[in-house]
């Protein structure tokens, strides 16, 4: 107790004299950039999925060819989720006959109040009418259409329909339905109407196909808890989906989006680290001689570990307070700033952030302060007679295992994804051993050719040498720093720049479904003729309904499936397709796709994330029943395929040889420039069978997010730039007074001002230089993992990243290490040498 | 009294005994000897002045007296108790509660004022009115008007004044100085010495210094000279 008080005024007496500002502020930057960015990805996440779940009209839903069970429902109100039912099923529609107007088949859905959930419906009074946000659902008695249907059937807002028994009033164009963009396969036009009204059309009968949804929206925590509760009880015929299960475009961008903002909080966590292992390490060297001195005032071995420990506890506390009061502040100040990018409301931020960056905070402390202060104890009190007796060797390498090993635990914790973390863990351990090694060559190389350098250069390039261990850790750490604003400003915008190419201009935009066989070259010359896109032609791809119904020869038995999306994928039909090159976007990842020569004999392709569900490899024989036949062929290659390019994408691919014959419907895609949209019309004119899908609102929806994640990736920069700098200055602290010491000695021996100032620049040039060096190199090269590996778009070498690195690095460090240690050319030397002597 | 070197009477009780104290340090390839089995004894109220060369070996026979560091052989009492047969811990509870040190570079903590440079081994013995009884002393040595002041605001002689007074505010029964005026100008120094022989004078405290400055060592009541790593009794 006696120590734990003193401890407390040791503390308040080494804050006002400034012993602990750069340990506090590093980590204080670690706590606040952690939180900030915790809490602020968070938000953003968050509200990415609400703008996602926009796409499915819900954050979660049920989907169930019964009658939604009471039970799930009562449980998801009990839960607290809002929840809205749909009925859909497949049915003839017609206008009235008596005056020329036609009959079609429609998807008929009929809606609770509070449809949608997520996203709105909008609806027009006219085709040509400018369309706005719809109130409601449509009165009962009234339906609302797309103009598709009103085309076909001939008819126009304000006639009846006739669905089922019922007579209905068409009362407004249907312009726009969150979830019907991700149904463009089973399309055919929506006639939304009043669940009120659905009893009255006599359409649904036992054994009729419906769909029934129950629809939910509410905080993650009670979707997840609802999602837990369900999933046993899910019966044959029952499913729950989310937008991440239903769409690999969107899972795509969010899952990069995810990426990012880790990849930004895992650089700050590795900054403030290095920060703190760099002010940890100052903190207690400082501390050598009061220990020294404390021993001999008479103060035992565990009283000098417990002063520094209890306040180390302190600073921990101090830090985690402060910067977490900071972090939630500052999250709230962007979350304003960026709320106009975000077409949904920011959710507000859980508290998990807050314990992240107070565990963060306290790991870091004692990972890279216990070593130094268990040191302490050993400190010998002969220093205090002789200083050259037993300095803390702080530059051990054991001093810092135990920080590392934090640091590595916490990167892959931060990373939330265990390839990100090892890829992050390993590209910082091969930097840290390639930045050391090369630290230390080039150090020893700059020592030699110093002799050929003039002057304070000379002298400035002798002193990086001669303090060799602190000018490799300043040389590691600030390489660190520059390496991971590197990273993330020059790599983020290519990464970035990379992802969104795929989504500009010119990238498809229409899917046209139903082509017959004997259409194919007609619409090719269709395309062509009407100046579509060139490669619109060449889109064309057979598609064929199969079911798997054995691998290896053994009978596939869904219930055999513990996985639920394997049980889903080989319960339905697969849309399999042929053909004879590896398509556009698809990258084969093990095996070979067949060739001009092999391609007639029978051979499947398949994507490698189902390959990897359903637990097959390249050589594997796969069994497809297609129309009552079998065809059995051999896996001869895994492919991964970009879902993004909006292009016809196949889980199975076969060979021509296997499946060039059979009778298929052919599907394309192609660029529809905005104001042509009469080229459609007139394309349904010429083929009335094909079916025309518009993605741009998913498109649309793509885009939005990848933009969005870039604003706050480059928000969330900002922190990462504070630690950066918090490095920077803790670095060039770190052999501050050494320092001013030497200028103390050097101005006794007549150095002027000049002198010394060109003395401290050529140094802390040289070490900006090496820093910038290693960094580059590093950003370089993980870069080019990250790209590849992770955010799975290809790399392109920037030429820039080295240039800005050594001029960058160069130029920052030495006019940050002039001014930081100003100081030692400001202080009359009589003063330096009193006070360290 | 007095004992001569080499020589440890048993009758008479003695504040600090050395008994055949060696301590030999083994370079690259030669054994050094820098104390060579010394033998005295310091009687309580004596103060006692270390000279030699430099390099002889006194500020280790200081280090090893005041268990600062360890011998290669032999040993010293303080107050009858082995100090290397205690622990490290031991030692420095014998220290905090005992002995009082002066040292030619003052070893202040830089990070605490004048007033909480004092305070601090009371601090740490948790003894009661740390902070009256450490600005009394203060007022003693003549700082009373600097108490706030932080080591590097105060000259070389005030910074020493400090240390003095930190030296005797715990009433320690022994005080080891080294070169307590090697830092300090002529008459500055010659301030200090006044200073610490009249505290010594009233706190009744026992004073071993090592130094090179013969008017100071003249105003010891004895005077040990090294030579080579031998102690033996000066003049």
């Amino acid at each position: 107790m006696k120590i734990f008080l003193l401890s407390l005024k040791m503390l308040r007496r080494n804050w006002r004299a400034g012993e602990a500002r750069v340990l506090i502020a590093a980590l204080f930057v670690a706590v606040a950039s952690v939180t900030t960015v915790g809490f602020f990805a968070d938000r953003v996440e968050g509200a990415l999925n609400r703008q996602a779940n926009e796409l499915i009209a819900a954050d979660a839903t049920l989907i169930s060819d019964k009658p939604t069970r009471a039970a799930a429902l009562s449980r998801a109100q009990a839960l607290g989720l809002t929840s809205a039912q749909t009925t859909t099923f497949p049915s003839m529609v017609s206008g009235d006959v008596d005056k020329g107007q036609g009959v079609n088949l429609a998807e008929i859905k009929a809606v609770s109040s509070g449809f949608p959930l997520r996203g709105k419906l909008r609806i027009s009074d006219a085709t040509a009418a400018p369309d706005r946000e719809a109130v409601g659902i449509p009165a009962t008695g009234t339906v609302w259409v797309p103009d598709v249907l009103l085309a076909r059937i001939n008819a126009s807002v304000g006639d009846t329909l006739k669905v089922g028994n019922s007579q209905l009033k068409i009362a407004a164009l249907l312009t726009k339905e969150p979830d019907s963009v991700l149904e463009y396969f089973g399309v055919m036009p929506r006639v939304l109407l009043n669940e009120a009204d659905l009893a009255a059309t006599g359409l649904v009968q036992v054994g009729s196909r419906v769909t029934y949804r129950l629809l939910l929206a509410g905080d993650t925590a009670s979707i997840q808890a609802f999602k837990a509760e369900l999933a046993p009880t899910l019966v044959r015929g029952e499913r729950i989906e989310t937008v991440r299960d239903s769409r690999s475009e969107v899972r795509t961008a969010l899952d990069r989006a995810q990426r990012f903002l880790g990849l930004a909080t895992l650089l700050s966590v590795i900054l403030a680290a290095v920060a703190v292992a760099l002010a940890a390490r100052r903190f207690s060297q400082r501390q050598v001689d009061s220990a020294a001195m404390m021993r001999c005032l008479g103060a035992s071995q565990s009283d000098i570990f417990g002063l520094n420990f209890w306040q180390f506890v302190a600073f921990g506390i101090i830090a985690v307070l402060a910067g977490s009061l900071f972090g939630y502040i500052a999250q709230a100040v962007l979350g304003a700033l960026l709320s106009q990018y975000f077409t949904v409301v920011l959710p507000p931020p859980s508290p998990t952030p807050v314990l992240q960056g107070a565990l963060i905070g306290t790991t870091l402390l004692f990972g890279f302060t216990l070593p130094p202060l268990l040191a302490l104890r050993k400190v010998s009190t002969l220093r205090v007679l002789r200083r050259d007796v037993n300095p803390l060797d702080a530059t051990a390498v054991s001093a810092y295992i135990l920080g590392f090993l934090t640091l590595l635990a916490l990167i892959i914790w931060q990373a939330g994804d265990i390839k990100l973390g090892l890829i992050a863990s390993a590209g910082f351990l091969i930097i840290l051993a390639v930045a050391g090694g090369a630290g230390w060559l080039l150090i020893n190389l700059a020592g030699r050719g110093r002799i050929a350098a003039s002057g304070a250069w000379r002298y400035g390039i002798a002193n990086m040498k001669r303090r060799s261990n602190s000018s490799l850790i300043q040389i590691i750490a600030l390489g660190l720093g520059i390496m991971a604003l590197l990273l993330l400003t020059l790599v983020r915008s290519d990464l970035i720049g990379a992802w969104q190419t795929k989504l500009k201009d010119g990238t498809a935009n229409r899917f046209v479904i139903n082509i017959q066989n004997d259409q194919v070259e007609k619409v090719a010359t269709f395309y062509r003729e009407n100046k579509l896109e060139a490669s619109a032609a060449d889109s064309l791809a057979p598609m064929i309904r199969g079911r798997l119904v054995a691998v290896n020869d053994a009978k596939i038995l869904p219930t055999k499936y513990k996985d639920e999306r394997a049980r889903r994928l080989v319960e339905r039909e697969f849309n399999l397709s042929w053909s004879q090159k590896l398509p556009d976007a698809n990258r084969v990842v093990s095996g070979k796709f067949w060739t001009d020569e092999n391609a007639s004999e029978p051979s499947y392709s398949m994507e490698e994330g189902i390959a990897k569900t359903l637990g097959v490899s390249v050589g594997d024989t796969l069994t497809f029943d297609v129309a009552g036949t079998k065809y059995a062929a051999k896996v001869t290659n895994l492919r991964t395929v970009n879902w993004d390019n909006f292009k016809p994408n196949f889980f199975v691919i076969a060979s021509p040889g296997l499946m060039k014959g059979l009778p298929a419907s052919y599907i394309s895609s192609f660029y529809l420039p905005e104001g042509r949209e009469a080229t459609i019309n007139k394309l349904i004119g010429q083929f009335p069978n094909l079916t025309v899908i518009d993605m741009t609102a998913i498109m649309t929806q793509v885009r939005s997010i990848s933009d969005q994640v870039g604003n706050a990736v480059s928000f969330v920069f900002l922190f990462t730039l504070a630690a950066g700098l918090v490095v920077l200055y803790a670095a060039i602290a770190s052999t501050q007074d050494e320092r001013v010491y030497d200028a103390a000695i050097m101005r006794t021996l007549g150095a002027n001002r000049r002198q010394l100032m060109i003395l401290q620049l050529a140094e802390f040039l040289a070490i900006g230089l090496l820093a910038g060096a290693v960094a580059s190199a590093g950003a370089l090269g993980l870069a080019m993992v990250l790209s590849e590996q992770v955010f799975g778009v290809p790399y392109e070498v920037n030429a820039l990243i080295p240039l800005i690195g050594l001029v960058g690095g160069g130029l920052g460090v030495a006019l940050a290490g002039l001014i930081g240690t100003r100081n030692a050319l400001n202080t009359p030397p009589i003063a330096v040498i009193r006070s360290l002597a | 009294m007095s004992l001569t070197a080499n020589a440890v009477s048993p009758s008479v009780p003695l504040v600090v005994e050395v008994t055949n104290l060696l301590k030999e340090v083994v370079t690259a390839d030669t054994k050094l000897t820098i104390l060579n089995n010394a033998t005295f004894g310091v009687t309580a109220g004596d103060t006692v002045a270390v000279v030699g060369a430099s390099g002889s070996g006194k500020s280790t026979l200081l280090g090893l007296m005041a268990g600062l560091d360890t011998p290669t052989s032999g040993d010293v009492k303080i107050d009858g108790v082995s100090i290397f047969g205690l622990d490290e811990d031991g030692r420095a509870k014998l220290r905090g509660e005992r002995v009082g040190f002066v040292f030619q570079s003052f070893q202040l903590l830089p990070s605490l004022t004048a007033l909480e440079n004092v305070m601090l081994p009371l601090e740490l013995a948790g003894a009661p009115n740390a902070g009256t009884r450490a600005q009394a002393i203060l007022q003693r040595v003549g700082l009373g008007a600097r108490m706030t002041h932080y080591p590097k605001q105060l000259s070389g002689g005030e910074q020493q004044r400090v240390a003095i007074a930190r030296a005797f505010v715990t009433e320690p029964k022994l005080l080891f100085a080294d070169e307590p005026t090697g830092n300090l100008d002529s008459k500055t120094g010659a301030a200090m010495v006044d200073l610490l022989f009249t505290l010594n004078r009233e706190h009744g405290t026992t004073l071993i210094l090592v130094t090179h400055d013969h008017t100071l060592a003249r105003r010891c009541t004895r005077r040990l000279v090294i030579d080579n790593g031998v102690v033996i009794e000066g003049e």
